[in-house]
């Protein structure tokens, strides 16, 4: 079974993000396969390891974003692409949808393209479906689970996680899996696995290799950044008296203050 | 003309779903523009009729067998239909996971941008200005959508002000019968279906971190042996008193990405960068420190009460309300001091 997994680098969520210029600044944290993604490329070994096959790491990003494709290929990816051009430089969920749907339909057919639910920077959480929506395939979003998969039959059946609970659904492969946290727990790369990806060329395509030259205008733009209003809460403690005592007087205090 | 995309499940709309309408008919005012909403499903006629009530000038209602479960393809499909036909310049969602799915397939139906997940809104001419966060909150972008039309947001729950029911009422619903394409998938079934309040939705959150298990007088049961399930063990007696104390407050529970990560509670119970962003009116911090992605994840929260053990936790730098303590006394004596006042309220 051909599969996909789109990936994105992002910044660490332990970065402290400010404003600078007017830009997103994340100082010297350290770039990372979205953390998101990492779901979805164990998911895509396990299914690997369970109906043979290869998976396929895509990635669009600048340069640095190889070093997210180098950490697909050392969980265990069998190959990896980077789309690549300075045409991508403010895209927006339509342009990017597009690249990445042109790029999956430049690989070998898969059947199943794998997604994070979101990237933990841009937080739009709907390049999954977006895609899914290009290439006319059943769009699986917020997998928590996939009770069954039968290659020979091309059928699929998962647990979508919704806010109200588990929907279960089954559909016709190829299909579109954008997954969720608990779906699995992502392994650590092996040693033998960062040798490999050390050493591993990745191929670079340009809007051109995959078949885009006009419409890539993005619908979107960004006119500030602003950080949050800093928090003004002062902390008061509540203190004296055993737990009760301090329960009660905390209790008073948030009806005084109309919390509650 | 403004279009609201009315979600629900079971019967009942989600409340962001009026939130939603309610910014739109804003917008709509301004623009001296039509507010309309969209309700798709099988037996949601109440739905419409609450849509109007709302404040909707018009319902369009397909109420068909087939949009009986939601399913991106065909629900895409009907939304896509109606936005095309009314020729609408602004489409807003609630954001859930179903809507904010509808919302991207839309744009790419339609050709143009979605903002998903917006806190604010302003108008500059025609054209709206969107304030969403970024990297889970640590930062906030404006974002606007200048040429392509229509304009596509999803509004984040409990960030906009819900409409007052009954101001509306003037409206009509129009139904309508929708040439829908075969769906690609067959819904199975539900299961783990949540009765409670929805994170998201939640006035209340109650949560639990690391701390929960942090009671090394509570003597697991001779049978669990395993060092990791005693430790489970002991954290489920302490989500047992901050889901009590949710109870009271009729909260939903939430945790930290470290007691999920642990095997304490599911991962849909998780607040932060990687689970939930919440915005509650009142948060409650139990044996959580406070890291920087669960900070991002609550800190919008309009009151927020932090008890821990650690004096110096990062969470005190949020919360409103301070108790340094153990959860393990100071949560059971909280929920016997709320009784106590609701009792008497």
């Amino acid at each position: 079974m051909n599969i996909v997994v789109c990936v994105k680098q992002t910044t660490d969520t332990a970065a402290t993000l400010s404003v600078v210029d007017g830009e997103a600044s994340y100082g010297d944290a350290a770039l990372v396969l979205n953390p998101w993604d990492e779901y979805a490329v164990e998911q895509a070994l396990l299914t690997k390891e369970a109906e043979g096959g290869k998976v396929t790491a895509l990635c669009l990003g600048p340069d640095s974003a190889e070093d997210a494709l180098k950490q697909a290929l050392a969980m265990g990816c069998d190959e990896a692409v980077l789309i690549l051009d300075a045409v991508f430089e403010s895209a927006d969920t339509l342009v990017v949808s597009r690249a990445l749907a042109a790029g999956i339909e430049k690989l070998d057919p898969p059947e199943l393209v794998f997604f994070g639910k979101s990237a933990v920077d841009s937080d739009t959480g709907v390049m999954g479906p977006q895609v899914a929506r290009r290439l006319g395939w059943p769009s699986l979003n917020l997998v928590a689970a996939i009770p069954e998969l039968d290659a020979s039959a091309k059928t699929i059946t998962v647990e979508r996680l919704l806010e109200e609970g588990r929907q279960i659904v089954s559909g016709r492969l190829p299909a579109v899996v954008s997954v969720v946290k608990e779906i699995n727990e992502p392994r650590y790369p092996s040693f033998m696995g960062i040798r490999k990806a050390s050493k591993a060329e990745i191929p670079r395509w340009s809007a051109a290799d995959v078949g885009l030259s006009g419409q890539i205008q993005p619908a979107l733009s960004w006119p500030e950044i602003l950080a949050p209003e800093k928090s003004e809460a002062v902390c008061e403690l509540i203190e004296g008296g055993d737990a009760s005592e301090i329960a009660r007087k905390l209790v008073d205090r948030l009806v005084e203050e109309k919390v509650i | 003309m403004v279009i609201v995309y009315i979600d629900h499940f079971d019967g009942r709309a989600v409340p962001a779903s009026w939130e939603a309408l309610n910014v739109g008919r804003g917008l709509a005012e301004e623009l001296g523009s039509e507010i309309k909403a969209v309700v798709l499903g099988s037996d949601v006629e109440g739905i419409a009729q609450e849509a109007k009530d709302y404040g909707a000038g018009e319902v369009f209602l397909a109420d068909l067998k087939v949009l009986e479960h939601f399913r991106p393809e065909v629900y895409t499909e009907a939304v896509t239909q109606i936005v095309q036909e009314q020729g609408a310049e602004i489409v807003l969602f609630p954001t859930t996971g179903r809507a904010r799915e509808l919302a991207g397939m839309l744009a790419i139906d339609l050709d143009t941008g979605v903002t998903p997940d917006v806190v604010a809104v302003e108008l500059e001419g025609s054209v709206v200005v969107a304030t969403r966060p970024i990297y889970a909150g640590k930062l906030l972008t404006k974002e606007v959508n200048q040429a392509r039309r229509p304009q596509i947001l999803t509004t984040r729950s409990r960030s906009f002000q819900p409409p007052e029911k009954g101001t509306g009422g003037e409206g009509v619903i129009t139904r309508l019968e929708l040439e829908l394409s075969e769906p690609a998938t067959e819904v199975q079934g539900y299961k783990e279906s949540n009765r409670g309040t929805s994170l998201s939705d939640a006035a209340i959150i109650v949560s639990g971190g690391r701390g929960t298990s942090n009671n090394p007088s509570l003597k697991p049961p001779p049978e669990i042996t395993d060092e990791k399930e005693q430790e489970i063990w002991r954290a489920h007696q302490g989500f047992e008193l901050i889901g009590e104390l949710a109870k009271v407050l009729g909260a939903a529970v939430g945790a930290s990405r470290a007691a999920v990560d642990a095997g304490f509670i599911p991962y849909a119970n998780q607040v932060g960068q990687t689970g939930k962003v919440v915005s509650p009116d009142l948060y409650i911090a139990c044996g959580i420190s406070g890291a920087i992605q669960h900070l991002a994840g609550m800190r919008t929260s309009k009151t927020i009460v932090a008890i821990n053990k650690d004096p110096d936790a990062p969470i005190y730098k949020l919360a409103r309300f301070g108790v340094v303590g153990d959860l393990f006394e100071i949560v059971p004596a909280l929920t016997e001091a709320l009784r106590e006042k609701l009792d008497k309220a």
